[in-house]
């Protein structure tokens, strides 16, 4: 069952309708960094898929007046940049496979390199060679610091896009699962290997990063 | 043995992990995890190492638009609206 709309999206959706400038500024701020995630998911570049976010509000600001508040805004928005993104990777000449987007037919990919356990041999098979660091424990200007952060934006801009834009839905902006599902249109089984790939490969980014800085 | 039940290795855990925040581990596998997780030091910092990550996640500034781009997108509006 979708969400009925908030009373703010009525006044939202009445604001668009009406022409106003602000209340489009507002929207667009909110949700175009997501769509971007989103449609990077679908066509080759960064520059390609800002046009299809740009696309896509023309889409919604052409069908404002039909939309019906059956589901909530923000799935209404991201139905149609989906369906603006695909339309666009069939026109670049993208095959789309819909098991390559979910991820779910990927070959395995441990969370960890098998090295950091023991071997069937040893008297505790499968269990840590050395401890993983706390790293909580650590100073908190340190893990806060601007280069912590950049090091975590351009491991993001680095892992698979399908992987990209379920962490960024949900560990950047705070998206619960049953919403990142709905606009990815996504299983929510598929969206959990999705997440725990993608959080998997952040951690080991942060970790590089933290290993080298601490280690002296 | 009737009595014991499959312990999970560290590795297996690790994997399990995300299933676990999400609370999508059967009744009998979270209980399992919670039972590694409460004697394993080791499991404990890794998942202080996954929850870590998350919130500092939660810190990144996310990449928008280009400049250009919002200003198309405003032009585009400002036309939509004649």
């Amino acid at each position: 069952m979708e969400a009925a709309p908030r009373p703010d999206e009525t006044l939202l959706v009445e604001a668009l309708r009406a022409g106003d400038e602000t209340a489009f500024e507002q929207v667009t701020r909110e949700f175009s960094p997501v769509m971007l995630r989103v449609a990077q998911m679908y066509v080759s570049s960064r520059a390609v898929a800002e046009e299809v976010v740009q696309e896509a509000w023309l889409g919604v600001l052409e069908g404002i007046d039909r939309f019906e508040g059956r589901s909530s805004l923000k799935t209404w928005i991201f139905r149609i940049l989906t369906n603006t993104a695909k339309t666009r990777a069939v026109r670049e000449g993208r095959t789309l496979p819909l098991s390559s987007l979910a991820g779910a037919d990927d070959p395995q990919e441990p969370a960890l390199e098998a090295d950091r356990f023991h071997g069937p041999d040893h008297p505790w098979p499968g269990h840590w060679t050395a401890r993983p660091a706390v790293w909580s424990a650590l100073p908190e200007e340190r893990l806060l610091a601007g280069e912590t952060r950049e090091r975590l934006a351009d491991a993001l801009e680095g892992l698979p896009p399908n992987q990209r834009a379920v962490v960024t839905l949900r560990d950047v902006h705070g998206w619960s699962s049953e919403e990142v599902c709905n606009a990815l249109s996504l299983s929510e089984t598929n969206q959990r290997v999705l997440l725990h790939r993608g959080r998997s490969r952040m951690r080991s980014a942060l970790e590089r990063y933290l290993d080298q800085e601490g280690s002296e | 043995m009737i009595e014991t039940t499959e312990q999970l290795s560290c590795q297996e855990l690790v994997e399990l992990l995300t299933d676990f925040l999400e609370g999508a581990l059967s009744p009998r596998d979270h209980r399992r995890f919670e039972e590694h997780l409460s004697h394993c030091v080791g499991c404990q910092a890794h998942l202080d190492q996954v929850q870590t990550t998350i919130r500092l996640l939660g810190r990144v500034t996310p990449a928008s638009l280009s400049p250009d781009a919002e200003r198309a997108l405003l032009e585009t509006f400002r036309d939509w609206r004649r």
